[in-house]
C-alpha cells in the first residue's frame, strides 16, 4: 500500500479507535475516587497479616507471587533470546578487549567525569542493597534494586572503560547469579509448597512489622529478584555494548 | 492430585532455567535428554490434571482463599477443556524437541530452553483463573516466539518475520492489557469469576463493550483473525521447522481458547443481551479468515507459508465454532482444534524433510524431486497425501469428527445453516493445495515451470539441520508419523466425543465456574449431543472431491482446461490485488491492525 | 480531571500507533512501541488513585489509613519489565539488521511478500 492510502486507513481506524476508546474510558469511576474491593482489603490487612509495611512489595511477592515467576522467566526469557540472537556468526570475530578499550574513547571524556562516576558507583551499590533489602518495609524492592546495581556497573563503564568494566563483571559469573536468581525466587516457592502446603505460601517466621528481618519470605524473594534482574540488566547490556565494540566482519 | 496442579508450570520453568545454565557445560546429547525428559513430565502431569479434572479444581496460590467472595490471591482452576490444551500443548512440544535433537548446532541447549519456557508459558495459559495472570503468561509465550523465530539471523527474511511478528503481537497485547485495565476499574478485581459475578447483575455497557473489544483484539491478533493476521505467514515462512510445529499446532489455537475463557467466565452475563450481535461478528470474521486464508493458500510456492495460511483458514473456522457461543459450537471446536493440531505439525516437520534433504521449500523447485525411494522421503510423502486428506474429512480420518461436529451445530442454530458451505469451500481449497505439492514435488506432475507471474519471490532457505544431507535422521521420521497417526486416528477414539462435549459443557457454564470457584458446589451441566448424520458424510465426500479437482486443475497441463478469458482476468486481478496486500511492511499491518479493531468495535457497539 | 488522566492514556496509546504506522526506522518504531506501552502505565495508575490518600506504605502512617491501590502498582512494575523485554529483542534485531544489510529501514529487509 502507498504511504497516503496506509495513513488514511489508519487515521479512519484511528478516528474510530478513539471513539471507542472515550467510550469505554468514560464508564471508569471518576479519578480519585476507585474503592476496588481487594485493594481495600489488600491495605487493611496487609501489616497484620504479613507484618510487611510495603504493600506493593507485599503484593509482589506473596499475594500475587506468581505473577511475579513469570515476570522473572520474562526477563530471563530476554537474556536467552539475546543471546539466541546476537550469537556470534560464522562471517564474524571478536577483537580482543583490550584493543577495543583503546579505542573507544568518549569525546570529552574528562578526569572529571571519570573522578565523578567512580565516586557514585560505591554509594549507587549501597542504595541498590538497601533497596533490595529494605522491600518488605519502604518503597522498592528487588525489581527497582536489581536495576539500580545493574546502573552502578553502567557507571563503572563510562568512568573507567570497557576493559575495566569486563573485568569486574566476567561473563560466567554474572549468568550464574541470574541463573541463580531465576531459580532461587523459584526455590522459595516451592518452599512454600514443602513446608506450608501451598506453593509460594510465606513459611517463615514474620517478626515484628518495621524491622529488616521480618515479612517471612519477602525479604528473601526481594534479595532473589534483585540478584536476578541485575545479572539481566547486566547481561543485557554487555550483549549490546559487545556488539557495539569488539565484534567486527570477519 | 490436587498439589499437582502447580507442579506443569514450575517443572517446565526450572527445566529451562537448568538448561540455560548448563549450554556449555554439558555435551549435546545430555541437555536434549533432560529438555524432552521435561517435556514428557509435563505432558504426564498434564494427562493426571485432565482425568482428575472431571469438576473444576481450584488452587490458591500462596494459600490466599478468598473471603466473602473476594478473591485476593491468584488461582489456577483448572477444568478439563483448559487441562486438555495443556496436554495438547505438551504433546506438541515433546514432538518438536524430539524431532530437533539434530538442530540448533550453534546455540547448544538454549533452543531447549526457550522452548521449554514457551511449554511453561502455553500450560500456564490454559490453567489459570486470574485474568493478569492470564496476561502474565500470554507475554512470556509471545516473548520465547518471537526469540524463538528469528533464530536464522543471518538472513533478512528471519529478521523481516520476527520484527513484523513483535510489533504487531505486542500491540496486540497492550491492547488487551488496556482492556484488563478497564475491567479493573469497575469490578476492583482481577479473579475471572469474581469480575464475572461483579459484572454478572448489570447489562453491559461501553466500558464492557470496550473491555471486550480490547482484551478480544489482543487475543485475535495471536489467532491470525483476517484483518489481524498478516504477521503469521510472514513468522511461519522463516521460523524454523519445529517452531512452526508449535505455532500453528498450538500457539494460534490456545488464543482462541482465551477468547473463549473470558467469554465463558467473565463476560457471558453481561453480554447476554448482545450474543446475537456478538455472533454475528466473530462468526463473520471466521468465515472472513477462511476464505482469505484458502485463497492465500493457493497462490503459494513456498510450502511453509502456505501451510501458514491453511492454519489461518482452520483458524477461521474454529472461531466460526466459537463464535456461535453454544455449548455445540465450542465443543466442535475443541475435537477440530485437535485433529488439525497433530495432522498439522506432521505436515510441517515433513516439509523439514524436504528442506533438510535439499535445502529449499519451494514446490517449483522440489518439483520432481521427492521420488527417490529414500525412507525419509518416503515418509514425507505418506504424510502429505495423507494428511492432506484427512485434513479434508476424509471420513472416518482426520478432521472428520471435528468438522461434522462444527457442521451439526451450524446447522442447528437457525440463521447459520450456509455457513458449512464456506466451510467445505475453505478445506478443499487448503486440503487441495496440500494434495498438489504432494502431486508436483512426490511424483513430478504438473507442469515444468509456473504459469502465472508470481509476486512472491522465492526465499532462499539455507538448510536449517547440520549433518549430511543425503540421509533423514531417524528422528524426523518418527516423529512426523507418531503425530500422522494420532492426527488419523484420534477422531475414531471412543469417548473421546463424549468427553469434549461434557468439557465444553462445563466450561460454558459460567454460573457453576463462578460457584465453584469461590468453593460451593457445582451443579449439573447437560451436554451437547452431536451425532454424525448422512449430512456430515456428503458435505466430507464433497470437501474430498472438491479438494482432489483443486489439484487436479492446478497439476494437469493448462491446456486442456478452457476458461473464459474474462473469468479468468479478473480472478488474477484480484489475487494479485490480495497478494500485494500481503505486503511484509509492517506499517501496514498496523494501519489494519486499527482499522480491524475499529470496525469489531463499531460492530459490538451498534449491535 | 478524570479526562485529563484518563485521556492522557488514550492519546499516548493513539499517538504511539501513529507513530509506528508512519515510521521508516527500526529505532523509531520501538521507541513509539514503549510509547503505547506507557499508555498502559498511566491508565493502570491513574485507576488506582485515590483523592487525599497517602502511598501504600504503612511505615510511618497507622495501618488501616487511607492509601491508594497497591495492586495497579505491582501491576505496573511487571509492565515495565515486559515492556524492557520486548524492546530488547526488537532492538537486538534492529542491531543485526543494521550490521547485516545496512539498514534500519524494515521495508528494505522485504523478501517476504504476497
Amino acid at each position: 500500500m502507498s504511504e497516503r492510502i496506509r495513513i488514511r486507513l489508519f487515521l479512519a481506524g484511528g478516528a474510530g479507535l478513539a471513539a471507542l476508546l472515550a467510550w469505554g474510558l468514560a464508564g471508569l469511576p471518576a479519578f480519585g475516587e476507585f474503592n476496588g474491593a481487594c485493594a481495600l482489603l489488600i491495605n487493611h490487612v496487609v501489616v497484620a497479616q504479613r507484618h510487611a509495611t510495603d504493600a506493593v512489595t507485599a503484593v509482589n511477592f506473596d499475594y500475587r507471587a506468581l505473577d511475579t515467576l513469570g515476570e522473572e522467566f520474562i526477563l530471563f526469557t530476554s537474556v536467552v533470546g539475546l543471546a539466541v540472537l546476537l550469537r556470534e556468526q560464522r562471517s564474524e570475530r571478536e577483537r580482543p578487549p583490550a584493543r577495543a578499550s583503546e579505542e573507544h574513547r568518549f569525546q570529552g571524556s574528562s578526569y572529571a567525569l571519570r573522578a565523578l562516576t567512580l565516586m557514585l558507583v560505591g554509594p549507587l551499590v549501597v542504595l541498590a542493597l538497601y533497596v533490595d533489602s529494605h522491600g518488605a518495609l519502604t518503597p522498592g524492592g528487588g525489581f527497582q534494586g536489581g536495576v539500580l546495581g545493574a546502573a552502578g556497573l553502567l557507571l563503572v563503564f563510562l568512568g573507567g572503560g570497557y576493559l575495566t568494566m569486563r573485568r569486574l563483571s566476567p561473563h560466567a559469573l554474572v549468568e550464574l547469579a541470574e541463573a541463580s536468581g531465576a531459580a532461587g525466587y523459584g526455590l522459595i516457592g516451592f518452599g512454600g509448597l514443602v513446608f506450608a502446603g501451598v506453593f509460594f505460601k510465606n513459611f517463615l517466621g514474620l517478626g515484628t512489622p518495621g524491622e529488616l528481618i521480618s515479612a517471612g519470605t519477602i525479604p528473601l524473594s526481594s534479595m532473589a529478584v534483585g540478584l536476578e534482574v541485575t545479572g539481566a540488566f547486566v547481561l543485557l547490556w554487555s550483549e549490546f555494548l559487545d556488539q557495539a565494540l569488539i565484534v567486527r566482519h570477519r | 492430585m490436587h498439589a499437582l496442579i502447580p507442579l506443569p508450570v514450575v517443572v517446565a520453568l526450572l527445566g529451562a532455567a537448568f538448561l540455560a545454565a548448563a549450554n556449555k557445560l554439558l555435551p549435546r546429547w545430555a541437555t536434549d535428554t533432560v529438555g524432552l525428559a521435561c517435556a514428557l513430565a509435563v505432558l504426564v502431569l498434564c494427562v493426571l490434571l485432565v482425568i482428575d479434572a472431571s469438576h473444576l479444581t481450584v488452587y490458591w496460590f500462596g494459600g490466599f482463599r478468598p473471603r466473602g467472595g473476594v478473591a485476593v490471591g491468584i488461582s489456577f482452576s483448572v477444568d478439563r477443556i483448559g487441562a486438555g490444551m495443556a496436554t495438547l500443548a505438551a504433546v506438541m512440544v515433546s514432538a518438536a524437541l524430539l524431532y530437533s535433537v539434530r538442530y540448533f548446532d550453534e546455540v547448544g541447549s538454549l533452543f531447549g530452553a526457550l522452548m521449554l519456557v514457551f511449554l511453561a508459558a502455553m500450560v500456564g495459559f490454559c490453567l489459570t483463573g486470574d485474568l493478569f495472570d492470564l496476561f502474565v503468561f500470554f507475554e512470556l509465550m509471545s516473548v520465547a516466539a518471537y526469540a524463538l523465530t528469528a533464530y536464522k539471523i543471518e538472513e533478512a527474511g528471519p529478521l523481516q518475520g520476527a520484527i513484523n511478528f513483535a510489533i504487531t503481537n505486542s500491540v496486540g497485547s497492550f491492547a488487551m492489557l488496556t482492556g484488563i485495565a478497564l475491567l479493573y476499574g469497575r469490578t476492583g478485581a482481577l479473579n475471572m469469576a469474581q469480575i464475572g459475578s461483579a459484572l454478572a447483575g448489570h447489562p453491559a455497557d461501553g466500558l464492557v463493550k470496550v473491555a471486550l473489544l480490547l482484551i478480544m483484539g489482543g487475543l485475535l491478533v495471536k489467532a491470525a483473525i483476517v484483518p489481524l493476521h498478516f504477521w503469521l505467514a510472514d513468522a511461519h515462512a522463516v521460523a524454523p521447522v519445529p517452531v512452526c510445529v508449535l505455532f500453528s499446532g498450538v500457539m494460534v489455537e490456545l488464543a482462541l481458547y482465551g477468547l473463549a475463557r473470558v467469554y465463558w467466565s467473565v463476560l457471558a452475563a453481561p453480554m447476554a443481551a448482545h450474543t446475537d450481535g456478538l455472533r454475528v461478528t466473530l462468526i463473520a470474521l471466521g468465515v472472513l479468515s477462511t476464505l482469505v486464508g484458502a485463497v492465500m493458500c493457493v497462490a503459494q510456492r513456498h510450502i511453509k507459508r502456505l501451510l501458514a495460511f491453511s492454519t489461518i483458514s482452520h483458524t477461521g473456522m474454529f472461531l466460526i465454532g466459537l463464535g456461535l457461543l453454544t455449548r455445540a459450537g465450542l465443543a466442535a471446536s475443541g475435537e477440530y482444534v485437535l485433529e488439525h493440531a497433530l495432522l498439522k505439525g506432521a505436515l510441517f516437520m515433513a516439509a523439514g524433510i524436504l528442506l533438510h534433504r535439499f535445502g529449499t521449500v519451494d514446490e517449483h523447485e522440489l518439483r520432481g524431486r521427492g521420488k527417490s525411494g529414500d525412507p525419509g522421503l518416503r515418509v514425507a510423502a505418506a504424510v502429505f497425501v495423507l494428511g492432506g486428506l484427512g485434513l479434508a474429512a476424509l471420513p472416518p480420518l482426520g478432521v472428520f469428527f471435528g468438522k461434522s461436529a462444527l457442521e451439526g451445530a451450524l446447522t442447528h442454530t437457525p440463521g447459520y445453516g450456509w455457513v458449512p458451505a464456506v466451510l467445505v469451500l475453505g478445506s478443499a481449497l487448503t486440503a487441495g493445495t496440500i494434495l498438489r505439492v504432494s502431486g508436483r514435488v512426490f511424483a513430478g506432475w504438473g507442469e515444468r515451470t509456473p504459469r502465472h507471474h508470481e509476486l512472491l519471490s522465492v526465499v532462499s532457505e539455507r538448510p536449517e539441520t547440520l549433518s549430511p544431507h543425503d540421509r533423514t535422521p531417524a528422528v524426523m521420521i518418527a516423529a512426523p508419523v507418531l503425530l500422522l497417526i494420532g492426527g488419523l486416528l484420534v477422531g475414531v477414539v471412543s469417548g473421546l466425543r463424549a468427553g469434549i462435549a461434557a468439557a465444553a459443557a462445563r466450561m460454558a457454564d459460567h454460573a457453576g465456574y463462578v460457584a465453584a470457584v469461590f468453593g460451593a458446589p457445582a451443579g449439573g451441566v447437560r451436554s451437547p449431543h452431536a451425532p454424525v448424520v448422512t449430512l456430515d458424510f456428503l458435505l466430507a465426500a464433497a470437501t474430498v472431491i472438491g479438494a482432489l479437482a483443486v489439484a487436479g486443475f492446478a497439476l494437469i497441463q493448462a491446456s486442456s482446461w478452457r476458461v473464459p478469458a474474462r473469468v479468468g482476468r479478473t480472478l488474477t486481478a484480484s489475487m494479485v490485488s490480495l497478494r500485494r496486500l500481503h505486503s511484509g511492511c509492517v506499517n501496514d499491518y498496523i494501519a489494519w491492525l486499527v482499522a480491524g479493531l475499529a470496525a469489531i468495535g463499531a460492530a459490538l457497539a451498534l449491535t | 480531571m478524570s479526562v485529563l488522566a484518563y485521556g492522557t492514556a488514550g492519546w499516548l496509546f493513539l499517538v504511539g500507533l501513529y507513530g509506528i504506522v508512519s515510521s521508516r526506522n527500526l529505532i523509531g518504531m520501538v521507541i513509539c512501541l514503549s510509547i503505547v506501552q506507557s499508555s498502559t502505565y498511566v491508565l493502570l495508575l491513574s485507576i488506582g488513585y485515590r483523592r487525599g490518600a497517602a502511598a501504600p506504605i504503612f511505615a510511618d502512617i497507622p495501618p488501616g489509613s487511607r492509601a491508594v491501590d497497591p495492586i495497579v502498582q505491582a501491576l505496573t512494575l511487571t509492565d515495565v519489565v515486559v515492556e524492557a523485554t520486548v524492546v530488547a529483542l526488537l532492538l537486538a534485531l534492529a542491531v543485526q539488521a543494521h550490521k547485516r544489510f545496512g539498514t534500519l529501514d524494515p521495508n528494505e529487509l522485504t523478501p517476504l511478500r504476497g
